[in-house]
């Protein structure tokens, strides 16, 4: 990425009205500098102004919050003194706590099994709309899609009432209990699949159609068959599409937090307050007014999901579309 | 970055032309794909079907029935009643509320954001480098970790549990600014804005006049992920927000899932929720199908740019 892209490009281009200063003489140049060293005050004073309202929101929503916030996990509220300083205790409290733990292994082997599954069905089904073009074929492309424009609380709704033994089919289909303490990882693995796949299909889909057509011709004329092409060609060919859709799936799973909150009445006890790291953060605020302990573990996840991602987009920055 | 969706109509052609002349041992495979196909869009299908089922089902038939098919009696106008005149009609404020939220958030987030995606890709000012360097940098700073601190920031400003607790910190969009400033920087000529310079437009009137007509995809497209982000939007009123009167679509449904399940005081009313989902759903399934192309217009420029 590239922050200086253009910075030149509009000195470059203004020669002056009169087909360039080579043809107006020395005056004309002078005069051309003149205007050019007035539209740039202009300029800044319009770049400024223009920038303003982002500019004031991104300090007021974005850096005031993480500071805030960096400065309340620091301290400590108690009933005698009040707020203390308590340097990094808070942060040590949260990596010795077990609860947290736990709830940070579950998001990572959440998101080290669903990643793989829902970028997988996502890429088969971006290969399969993309070698066949037919009613059924757009229809699916619909079809998949419909589930990301709705919202997460309700496709959990949904799911949920799905799930359940008492309104839904899967339970009598299957003698399952989606909603016991070792299923329902799967269960909320499903519904997130459900709700992104159709959209990462799309992204993999666009990729794809970048591809110029003549590559799979020269191949399908060597002999390779349609599963060939898919597999050998087509495939890398969008490997930085198919990184930048992990990238942004492994974001999303740790921050795994709505799903688990809507479905927690279901089984308490297998959905506990700690279930993942912003689950945690959110009872921790909310339920015990721990605001200095959530605001440390609110800041740890933070951290560690965008040095994660910057870690990830450094390392795969060659194949990486974000560049 | 690479510009690659451009060329896809003209391949697209070239591929349809040559699909007659496909050997034909391949027509299994596509029977198989088409299968395939058939099969993940039942799985996707599945819970609309289900909703749609069973938004005419009372609230015995919810539990009785066949829960893939109808069971006989066609409740859905009664239902309907039933969710707008539940706990005194709110569920139609909070329909109002999402619709407030949407509107008024996804409108301020994309001109906010065109004014600078605009002023980033075509106005030289100093600092213009470091400031865009900053955006990028916190593009993927996860917006769930900020919601808590945000939360206790409006409340020392008085202002949570207000509409403005919700608007306010939905109207920054630092992606919406870096996609504009990508399309900006591509296809608003630099020629166009010198030439109304030179014609005496101040800067003001070059990018009202020139610059955001030729924006106008881009801006369709922030301004409907923008729109959508917020009516979905949980997390932040769930935290921001305790009067119910001002709950959003998702925050109130959830309140009604939470009693219904936990069945602390009130009758169960399974199929109020079930309806009130439908009737949640159906402007984004709407709005979806009729904005298609921006929608994907949209997923192709966070992807590729």
């Amino acid at each position: 990425m590239t922050a200086a892209n253009g910075s030149t490009s509009t000195r470059v281009k203004s020669p002056g009205p009169a087909g360039g200063p080579r043809a107006t003489g020395p005056d004309g140049r002078k005069g051309a500098r003149r205007r050019r060293r007035r539209t740039s005050g202009r300029q800044a004073v319009a770049g400024w102004l223009f920038v303003a309202p982002f500019a004031v929101l991104l300090v007021a929503f974005l850096l005031l919050p993480m500071g805030y916030a960096a400065k309340l996990s620091l301290y400590r509220s108690t009933l005698v003194e009040g707020e203390v300083f308590a340097w990094l205790d808070n942060y040590g409290q949260a990596l010795a706590d077990p609860e947290f733990r736990r709830g940070v292994v579950r998001v990572i082997v959440f998101g080290l099994v669903q990643t793989p599954v829902m970028i997988g069905i996502a890429l088969l089904a971006a290969l399969l709309i993309d070698g066949a073009t037919s009613r059924l074929s757009r229809f699916f492309r619909l079809a998949a899609f419909v589930p990301y424009a709705v919202p997460v609380v309700i496709g959990t709704l949904m799911w949920g009432f799905l799930y359940s033994p008492n309104t839904g089919p899967l339970s009598s289909l299957t003698d399952v209990d989606f909603l016991s303490s070792d299923t329902v990882l799967y269960s909320l693995g499903n519904i997130v699949t459900w709700q992104w796949a159709g959209y990462n299909m799309i992204v993999l889909y666009a990729a794809l159609q970048g591809v110029p057509r003549e590559v799979y011709e020269s191949a399908r004329i060597d002999g390779a068959g349609p599963v060939q092409i898919a597999l050998r060609i087509k495939t890398p060919m969008i490997s930085s599409a198919i990184v930048l859709v992990t990238i942004f799936t492994i974001i999303g799973t740790l921050q795994f937090f709505t799903e688990p909150l809507i479905l927690q009445p279901l089984n308490p006890g297998a959905i506990t307050n700690s279930y993942t790291p912003n689950v945690y953060a959110y009872q921790q605020a909310f339920s015990y007014q721990q605001y200095n302990y959530s605001a440390a573990i609110s800041f740890l996840l933070g951290a560690v999901v965008f040095v994660g991602s910057y870690i990830f987009l450094f390392a795969t920055r060659r194949r990486s579309a974000l560049r | 970055m690479s510009t690659v969706t451009h060329g896809s109509a003209g391949t697209h052609a070239t591929s349809a032309a040559a699909a007659p002349h496909r050997p034909r041992r391949f027509a299994g495979g596509r029977i198989a794909s088409h299968a395939v196909m058939a099969v993940m869009a039942m799985y996707f299908l599945l819970p609309f079907w289900w909703l749609l089922v069973a938004a005419t089902k009372d609230n015995d038939g919810l539990f009785a029935s066949q829960p893939l098919w109808f069971s006989g009696d066609f409740n859905l106008f009664d239902n309907l009643s039933l969710l707008s005149s539940q706990d005194g009609g709110v569920y139609l404020k909070w329909l109002r509320n999402s619709a407030l939220y949407a509107v008024v958030s996804g409108v301020g987030a994309t001109a906010i954001a065109a004014l600078a995606g605009y002023a980033f890709a075509k106005l030289r000012f100093p600092g213009r480098n470091a400031l865009f360097a900053t955006l990028l940098g916190l593009i993927m700073v996860p917006a769930t970790a900020l919601v808590l601190p945000t939360y206790l920031l409006m409340s020392e400003a008085g202002l949570a549990d207000t509409v403005w607790a919700v608007i306010l910190p939905s109207l920054l969009n630092p992606f919406g600014v870096y996609l504009l400033r990508v399309y900006t920087h591509d296809s608003v000529p630099d020629e166009m804005l010198e030439a109304a310079r030179i014609d005496g437009a101040g800067e003001l009137r070059v990018f009202t006049k020139v610059a955001l007509p030729t924006m106008r995809p881009a801006l369709v497209t922030v301004l409907l992920f923008t729109m959508v982000a917020t009516w979905n939007n949980f997390f932040l009123p769930l935290v921001m927000l305790s009067d119910h009167e001002l709950f959003p679509l998702t925050v109130g449904l959830r309140t009604w899932y939470m009693s219904a399940t936990i069945g602390n005081g009130g009758p169960a009313l399974f199929n109020v929720i079930v309806v009130g989902a439908l009737v949640a759903i159906v402007p984004l399934i709407i709005a979806f199908l009729m904005l298609q192309r921006y929608w994907r217009g949209g997923l192709t420029m966070g992807a590729l740019k």
